[in-house]
């Protein structure tokens, strides 16, 4: 049985590669019982999208802002 | 298909009009160099790659509207202006990367348990609403400040994937690292810095 060091390794490499059908499988055996790993799975996803956004300059926090509009400056 | 100014972007607000704005360039200004910085590791090196990326806005500025698409232009030019920095800078080890070669070797003992479980208190959470972080500004002070936690080589692996989107192959060859090195690193980088992030923006406030 995978343990959770080893399924993390794997969801992180899943980042990079795409794993094979045994990999997949180990994997989907042992996020099916363990919810750490399934967040783990899903923050990977989530991560990926920050830093996608971040890597588009969206850090001043008003990405949804229209264009045009005027900028508040809050402290 | 045709290109047009989509995100139904008034005409009014050009980029030539919004690089006028001193405000806003000085605040694009200083996101671009802190972006630059962190992964490049050299201020003047940054510095160089902004004015860069942003002599090419000013040329090409008439060609787009509004400030959120030149946003993302600009960060596109100067991401492929750093790309072209790190994959130039290979094959030049730097002594003090050598000495940092093994920092983070502990491999998570205070994560797993020896049997390689998530520790009870250290099993990740659900993450309520990722999408709307990005939204929210106070969120990237937070997502900076976990990427400076990270030990330096992991957190420059992790941009060079992330940010910049080289392939593995391409970080091995500026980084000097094998594959399998690389995923280790990676690895590492990913668990802290969702730790991080779960522990100071998700879950704040939360009962563990």
């Amino acid at each position: 049985m995978m343990n959770c060091r080893r399924a993390t390794r794997l969801l992180s490499e899943a980042q990079e590669r795409k794993l094979s059908f045994k990999e997949r499988s180990a994997l989907k055996l042992h996020t099916l019982i363990c919810t750490g790993c399934r967040n783990f799975e899903k923050q990977m996803h989530s991560l990926r999208r920050i830093s996608r956004s971040f890597a588009r300059g969206a850090t001043d926090g008003d990405s949804s802002r229209r264009p045009g509009e005027k900028k508040t400056n809050k402290p | 298909m045709t290109i047009d100014n989509t995100a139904g972007e008034p005409v009014r607000d050009t980029a030539t009009e919004t690089l006028a704005d001193e405000t806003f360039l000085r605040e694009l200004r200083e996101q671009m160099h802190r972006f630059a910085s962190v992964q490049l590791g050299d201020a003047h090196l940054a510095e160089d790659a902004v004015q860069e990326a942003l002599m090419g806005a000013m040329k090409n500025a008439h060609s787009f509207g509004g400030r959120s698409a030149l946003k993302s232009w600009v960060f596109a030019i100067l991401k492929n202006k750093i790309a072209d920095i790190l994959r130039g800078r290979n094959r030049v080890v730097e002594a003090s990367s050598l000495l940092r070669e093994h920092e983070g070797e502990s491999d998570f003992d205070e994560l797993f348990d020896r049997r390689g479980h998530w520790y009870a208190q250290e099993r990740p959470a659900h993450w309520a609403d990722p999408e709307s972080a990005v939204h929210d500004k106070h969120f990237w002070r937070i997502f900076e400040t976990c990427l400076n936690h990270l030990p330096v080589r992991q957190a420059r692996v992790f941009m060079m994937r992330e940010f910049i989107e080289l392939e593995s192959r391409e970080i091995c060859e500026a980084a000097q690292i094998s594959v399998s090195n690389l995923n280790v690193m990676l690895h590492r980088a990913r668990l802290r810095l969702r730790e991080c992030l779960e522990n100071n923006w998700f879950s704040r406030g939360e009962e563990r």
